[in-house]
């Protein structure tokens, strides 16, 4: 029985993952003759805008990390050090930006931030003169940074607060403190959590489509790969090459930040043990860091705002406000495409009750069984995180040309299973982390008991683990679900027509003219309306199970 | 190296409304191996995080050297503390975790490497410098901590029960290792633990705390024989302990005990309520009646066997009293319900205020 159930998942992920993948690969090294060749390679570097976009891509995810570090570490350090009421205010400026996708909020930025923005306009009647947020690539960077530094900021926090307070003493107690203190000590013991976030930034902006082709900032890797296989054709190779370049690089982040942190469990805190010492704020203290949380907050809040205004607006350009205020906006969208809402929960939604079904038999496999090889199983499906959305669409769409769907005459790739299933393959990692951590918090004794009192193996999974994992496997279709309903890099090349597409891409659509921007922008209060709740709806329903069921089975 | 004096006069410290030392004198004298003694929760490791400069009282003085240190942060005290779970930073090696203290006080770096590498050795661990502490057992990391404090070469060294962590033999083991590098270095020293029986062995003097009071000051053997109150009775050694009222004889009246003849040499003045206190190794049985001996009767309820004696409970009237027997070879233990009469002998008595 858990043998079928391995063999079919691994099955499920070859298929969609894979092979798709490996097809591209295949393709970026082969010659007309199916030989192998480097030449595609050579005449990638050939081409000076190639040239140019890669160094872009690796500019671009370079100064991201830089700024959403800056913004990142003192929101973190703040939370653990100091005992102030701001703490809550900084876990919620670390899940807005989450909740809007980049590429929705980047229109909005250059409204506000852009050479004529709202935020330029002021400064220039203030005080003559403009600060290039959004030009070129600065827009790019700025748009990123501010919608990832919260994987900088989360994975921080959680390793500054699992350092042993004692750490911290005897470093006082043998002379150090302040900036020293911080330097030698908090900060090393806290990098796991910087370099896993901080990878994870990199990755994300590297891979990044709808950020830089809605800013127009074609001159990077993923609009090209994008720009090559639509225009150009699917048998074009550079777009191969650029799809390869761009797993490579994002493998090779992930492994530089496993190797760096292997063995480097800096989890010093233990049963029983202090965290760091919380220090009270003079009251000058914490007037100043509400003033700047506050500030960061108006920031990060911005594309929010920005595309609230856009939704209600009837014009709005060369003006610091919106010339007047409308909700035909709302009423376009609802005439012209309720669907894509529809489409939104549906395909989201199957793809994490895919992920979540995946993700719990994995774990259960690899901490419950003894299955040969079952430790692959974490790997393959894992390494979806390594794969770029563009690079899977197109391993799709060469794969699986001329595929058709069983008991139809639609080619998969023509329709909307094509999408969903890439969905749950790039979601596969989030749910399956989480429900991994589920089964490992729940002690086996209480499936021993449940065996012990007379059930099967199959009757204890499904009284005893599956209702313990309950939270663990909600939080992992929560995360799924909201991260596929704001994807758009495999979306753009994977909707086949506008009455199957998802809110991402009418929301792309829309943004394409100035005059569906207003549309364009209701639609993408929708969605983070839709997001938003979502995600308060499972951190509330995680806190009242934390209270209630998760505690007897963690205590045991 | 100059010795220095600890001194605390009347400190008081509270979290919020919980009182956390209470009125807290004591001195320890330069070069003293001093402990502080008490179950969780009795304020002794907040005594010693407070010399250590990790609290602050709200009144009193603290004296280390005869200066007042109340507001001077620790890493300016040069008051070297060795934590319980030995706080070594696994970012860095063991030889980067020793020089680190050096490295904050600005030495020259040859003279870094110079003393690291001496108190390695100090510790019994040169050639260890290069691994990581989690390449380490329990007990080599207890003494790359040690080293490490003792490479700044503090004024005072403060032990947060050090042992806590290591296995029972271990925990002997490094008992002596401790002493042989006090009596080697001649540091005040103060060690706050639980266990009696560590602070006994190897310390000068002993305050014993509890609810943030100290409840007695001195060495093993006088809070041994002489315990100031029941508490500290109850807390160093095994004790037998009957409330009672000293009437006219002198009788000794107990609601579980009954009445019994006291030795006249005990009576103290005055004072009718009291605790009957004697150890359970002071209880004989079936000897001949001495003079001025405390006798009981009563009959064997329970024994158990610790190999160097039999710890027997013996039933008189309603109390029950733990009596230790030295075992040697062939020795039979005493059936369940075969009476003795037991005897104590008058010095070996105490009366404690109820």
């Amino acid at each position: 029985m858990i043998v079928a159930v391995a063999l079919a998942i691994a099955a499920f992920i070859v298929a969609f993952l894979v092979v798709p993948v490996g097809s591209v690969v295949y393709t970026a090294f082969s010659g007309g003759t199916g030989a192998f060749t480097l030449g595609h390679f050579a005449s990638f570097f050939q081409i000076s805008l190639m040239r140019e976009s890669f160094w872009n891509s690796l500019y671009v995810a370079g100064m991201s990390v830089v700024f959403a570090s800056v913004i990142a570490i003192p929101l973190a350090y703040f939370t653990v050090r100091f005992r102030f009421r701001g703490a809550l205010l900084i876990q919620t400026l670390g899940v807005l930006p989450l909740i809007m996708p980049p590429f929705v909020g980047a229109v909005a930025m250059q409204l506000l931030f852009g050479r004529s923005g709202s935020v330029n306009l002021l400064l220039n009647d203030w005080f003559g003169f403009a600060i290039p947020f959004m030009n070129g690539l600065n827009g790019v960077i700025f748009v990123e940074s501010l919608h990832y530094f919260p994987f900088i900021l989360l994975n921080l926090t959680v390793s500054l607060q699992n350092i042993d307070g004692a750490m911290e003493e005897s470093a006082q107690n043998l002379g150090a403190s302040g900036l020293r203190l911080f330097r030698r000590i908090v900060f090393p013991l806290a990098m796991p959590g910087y370099i896993a976030g901080a990878s994870l930034v990199f990755v994300k902006v590297f891979d990044d489509l709808g950020t830089p082709l809605v800013l127009g900032q074609t001159n990077m890797l993923a609009p090209q790969a994008y720009l090559r296989i639509t225009s150009v054709g699917i048998e074009d190779p550079i777009g191969y090459v650029i799809s390869v370049i761009m797993v490579a690089f994002s493998v090779a982040a992930l492994w530089m930040s496993a190797r760096i942190l292997k063995g480097r469990d800096y989890a010093t805190l233990q049963r029983g043990g202090n965290s760091l010492q919380k220090r009270d704020l003079t009251h000058w203290q914490s007037v100043l860091a509400y003033a700047w949380i506050v500030a960061l907050l108006l920031l990060v809040l911005s594309p929010h705002i920005g595309i609230l205004l856009m939704s209600l607006s009837k014009v709005w350009s060369f003006s610091v406000l919106p010339e007047g205020f409308t909700l035909a906006h709302y009423q376009t969208v609802f005439t012209q495409s309720p669907h894509m809402i529809g489409n939104t929960l549906l395909y989201c939604g199957l793809a994490a009750l895919i992920d979540v079904t995946i993700g719990t038999a994995i774990a259960y496999i690899i901490l419950r069984t003894r299955l040969p090889g079952r430790q692959m199983l974490d790997w393959a499906a894992s390494a979806a995180l390594a794969i770029p959305g563009v690079v899977l669409a197109i391993g799709y769409l060469r794969t699986f040309r001329g595929v058709e769907l069983p008991f139809s005459d639609a080619a998969f790739t023509s329709t909307w299973v094509a999408l969903m299933v890439a969905y749950a393959v790039r979601r596969l990692p989030y749910a399956l982390r989480s429900c991994i951590a589920a089964l490992q918090q729940m002690h086996v004794s209480l499936e021993e008991a449940a065996e012990n009192l007379g059930a099967t193996k199959g009757r204890t999974i499904r009284r005893i683990v599956v209702p313990l994992m309950a939270g663990g496997i909600l939080a992992g279709f929560v995360t799924s679900f909201i991260t596929a309903a704001v994807e758009l890099s495999a979306t753009i090349m994977l909707s086949a027509s506008a009455s199957q597409a998802p809110m991402s891409y009418g929301i792309y659509l829309y943004m394409q003219s100035i005059a569906g921007r207003g549309p364009g922008a209701a639609l993408g209060v929708i969605a983070v309306v839709i997001v938003g709740l979502g995600t308060y709806a499972s951190h509330r329903l995680l806190q009242w199970r934390a209270t209630h069921v998760a505690q007897q089975a963690t205590n045991t | 190296m100059e010795k220095v004096r600890v001194e605390a006069r009347n400190i008081e410290l509270s979290y919020g409304a919980t009182k956390v030392l209470r009125d807290i004198s004591l001195t320890v004298e330069p070069g003293e191996f001093f402990a502080l003694l008490g179950p969780s929760g009795s304020g002794k490791s907040t005594l010693l995080r407070l010399i250590a400069g990790f609290t602050r009282h709200q009144a009193g003085r603290l004296l280390v050297g005869g200066r007042d240190v109340t507001g001077i942060p620790p890493w300016k005290r040069n008051v070297g503390m060795v934590f319980q779970n030995y706080a070594l930073w696994p970012h860095m090696t063991v030889e980067r975790n020793v020089a680190f203290g050096l490295e904050e006080r600005g030495l020259p770096r040859d003279e870094v490497r110079r003393k690291t590498e001496a108190a390695l050795e100090l510790v019994g661990l040169s050639g260890y410098g290069a691994r990581r502490p989690n390449q380490l057992s329990g007990g080599q990391q207890q003494r790359v901590a040690l080293a490490r404090t003792l490479a700044i070469e503090p004024q005072v060294l403060l032990l947060d029960e050090p042992l806590s962590n290591l296995d029972a033999k271990l925990r002997v083991q490094m008992r002596h290792e401790l002493l042989r590098l006090h009596k080697r270095l001649g540091i005040t020293t103060i060690f706050v633990t639980h266990d009696q029986e560590e602070a006994m062995t190897i310390c000068d003097r002993i305050a014993v705390m509890d609810q943030g009071v100290i409840q007695q000051v001195g060495t093993p053997v006088e809070l041994f024989d002489h315990p100031a109150n029941r508490f500290v009775a109850q807390f160093v050694g095994s004790v037998n302990l009957f409330e009672g009222e000293i009437q006219a004889g002198p009788t000794f009246v107990s609601p579980t005990l009954g009445q019994c003849a006291l030795p006249s040499a005990l009576l103290n003045a005055g004072k009718s309520r009291v605790h009957l206190a004697f150890r359970p190794h002071a209880v004989r049985f079936d000897e001949a009646p001495g003079a001025g001996n405390l006798e009981l009767e009563g009959s064997i309820a329970g024994g158990e066997f610790l190999g160097e004696f039999m710890r027997y409970e013996v039933r008189v009237n309603q109390a029950i009293v733990t009596a230790d027997q030295p075992h040697l070879r062939g020795t039979e233990r005493l059936p369940e319900g075969t009476p003795v009469r037991l005897s104590i002998a008058s010095r070996e008595l105490r009366l404690i205020d109820a």
